[in-house]
């Protein structure tokens, strides 16, 4: 109970002083936490995509990102056949731009596509669809961004399109971005008979192994993945979550040089409070348990903090109008948990050259001259 | 050994006393021998004995209690307490622990924490359990008679108060051997004489050994030994 009135009696001493700590801890964890989760929400986002009613993606091997792989009609025709097979749906995935909107997703599907079966169409019919090569359908807030309405043309790219529907869907890019008929947008993006990726749902997802399998044997070029495996190994997803823990590492390196300064003021402005433990017993283990639990509590409080301040960080996003669908506020709790321990560590990472210094001190010296 | 310093410091030993305190020509320097403190010092104390140590600032008294209780290492020589040779790496914790209780002139006390607070630190050191450490507490509070102010904090205690606060701390853990470096030097006379009599009625019913450094003779002369030392060196034995 003494120890601990001796860690936090030193961080009340200096209030202002740990406070500042505790912020620069408590900011750092908070960009952490809002960076990863916005960008998980994102890779999660992009994995509902390609995961709409299906388990399993086939697309070209060895390609660095979707929107150059290249998969043939012939593939598409030939893994609808395989018995195991309830549906395969091609999908083109380009990027269009209008006046004000440089990055538009647009998603060539067929009519068959369950993105196109399963949204809640807030305007236009489901069964117009894929009639006219002209004929877009818009997320809803695509069409809220391109001021569009039902049956208005709207230029997109280098062409004007008919919408013929407008559709809402809990899926940030697929809510922003432009449903067109799989052979139009093959014509539009110059991929004539291709599509990116083949989305497919099984008859039994035991299946799977088998599945891959046959895709292997039959289509050396293509690979197929259950989505799980997917999102674990597609080489853009990892350099996104290493981007994002780089960003929030960064963040909280600074928060911990504000700690190891915060030590470093605290060991040294106390050396002669420090000799008196020594005189009176205190070992080098117990004074550096002193240090370490000093920072330890600034982590903590820290780290607290930053999880309150990041998550109504997150929770004010989702409500700008304009990140509207983008933004997925569920914290996963290993992310917060990876955020609390990251911050601890770096807290005792702050105070090592503090306790270091606080157990060479000598007691006869710190008495005699300070 | 041809010390005749020897001989003085321990010539009041009873020679059934039991040495609990002992310096064998013991060398200190310090600025890498630029300054020469303690010049082949001999001593030794008798368990429950109170010894003084007179002498002009810089003549080595509080070096001598420094190395006592192991706060620092003689450059030659052999310091030991109650049968422990002092090393400043082995057997150090054990010395400050359980051998060995401070009170300097600055009382020391860490100004924020409560009186009971203060004294309680030994125990946390020692991991002395609480219910032990609070009976020894009151035990004390009430010899000294701090028992009303326990829960203060230091700077609501006067002078006297906060020295007596540092006796209570230094006997905590019960230790056979109080070393005092002038502990009235920073008190008014008639509180310095209140707190010297406490000293030493409570060395006597503890039946701890007293070491102190002090500037007052009239202090000095109510122990049982006073030596004088001058130069780094224990000179002479003065009747107390």
């Amino acid at each position: 109970m003494i120890f601990l009135k001796l860690i936090v009696t030193n961080l009340r001493r200096h209030r202002i002083r740990s406070f500042i700590s505790i912020a620069g801890i408590a900011f750092s964890v908070a960009a952490m936490l809002t960076v990863v989760t916005i960008l998980q929400g994102a890779i999660g986002m992009f994995s509902g995509i390609l995961s709409s009613d299906s388990e399993i993606i086939v697309f070209e091997r060895n390609v660095s990102d979707l929107f150059f792989s290249n998969v043939p009609a012939a593939a598409v025709e030939e893994i609808s056949s395989w018995p195991m097979v309830a549906h395969a749906d091609p999908v083109l995935f380009g990027i269009v731009s209008s006046a004000d909107h440089p990055v538009i997703t647009c998603f060539g599907v067929t009519a068959a596509d369950a993105r196109i079966r399963k949204a809640t169409w807030l305007a236009g019919d489901r069964l117009a669809f894929a009639q006219h090569s002209d004929d877009v359908v818009l997320g809803e807030r695509a069409a809220e961004f391109l001021g569009a309405k039902l049956d208005d043309h709207v230029p997109i790219g280098h062409g004007v399109f008919h919408v013929i529907g407008i559709l809402k869907t809990s899926n940030g890019f697929e809510d922003g971005g432009v449903f067109m008929p799989l052979n139009s947008a093959q014509s539009f993006f110059h991929k004539e008979g291709a599509s990116s990726v083949i989305t497919v749902k099984l008859r039994n997802k035991d299946d799977a192994a088998l599945f891959k399998a046959m895709v292997k044997a039959t289509f050396p070029n293509l690979i197929g993945l259950e989505d799980a495996e997917f999102t674990r190994s597609y080489s853009q997803f990892r350099i996104l979550k290493a981007t994002a823990w780089a960003i929030g590492g960064c963040g909280l390196l600074m928060g911990g040089l504000g700690v190891a300064n915060t030590m470093i003021m605290s060991v040294f402005t106390r050396i002669r409070e420090i000799a008196i433990l020594r005189v009176c017993g205190f070992s080098n283990t117990q004074i550096a348990a002193m240090i370490f639990g000093e920072s330890t509590v600034v982590s903590l409080f820290g780290a607290a903090l930053g999880l309150l301040t990041g998550t109504c960080l997150l929770l004010v996003l989702k409500q700008v109008p304009v990140l509207h669908g983008y933004v997925d506020v569920t914290i996963q709790p290993v992310v917060v948990l990876t955020v609390i321990l990251l911050a601890l560590l770096t807290g005792i990472a702050g105070a090592l050259y503090p306790a270091a210094y606080a157990m060479r001190i000598r007691a006869v010296e710190a008495l005699r001259f300070e | 050994m041809n010390l005749p310093t020897a001989q003085v410091s321990s010539q009041h030993l009873s020679s059934q006393a039991r040495v609990v305190l002992r310096a064998e020509d013991v060398w200190k320097s310090y600025d890498d021998g630029a300054i020469s403190v303690l010049k082949g010092v001999n001593f030794e104390a008798a368990e429950g004995q109170t010894v003084a140590l007179c002498g002009p600032s810089g003549c080595g008294k509080s070096t001598l209690l420094h190395l006592f209780g192991g706060l620092d290492s003689p450059d030659r020589g052999r310091v030991s307490v109650n049968g422990i040779e002092v090393n400043r790496h082995r057997n150090l914790l054990r010395l400050l622990r359980h051998e060995v209780g401070f009170v300097f002139q600055l009382h020391n006390l860490i100004p924020d924490l409560t009186l009971e607070e203060n004294c309680l630190i030994p125990t946390v050191a020692a991991g002395v359990g609480r219910r032990t450490a609070q009976a020894r507490l009151n035990q004390l509070a009430e010899r000294t008679g701090l028992s009303h102010r326990l829960g203060h904090r230091i700077q609501k205690l006067s002078g006297g108060e906060r020295q007596r606060t540092a006796l209570c701390r230094a006997l905590m853990n019960q230790p056979k051997i109080l070393l005092a470096d002038e502990p009235t030097g920073s008190l008014d006379e008639h509180t310095s004489g209140a707190v010297f009599e406490l000293l030493l009625d409570t060395v006597a019913t503890e039946g701890v050994t007293l070491v102190m450094a002090t500037h007052d003779r009239g202090l000095a002369k109510r122990c049982d030994r006073l030596l004088e030392m001058r130069d780094g060196r224990i000179h002479e034995p003065v009747s107390a």
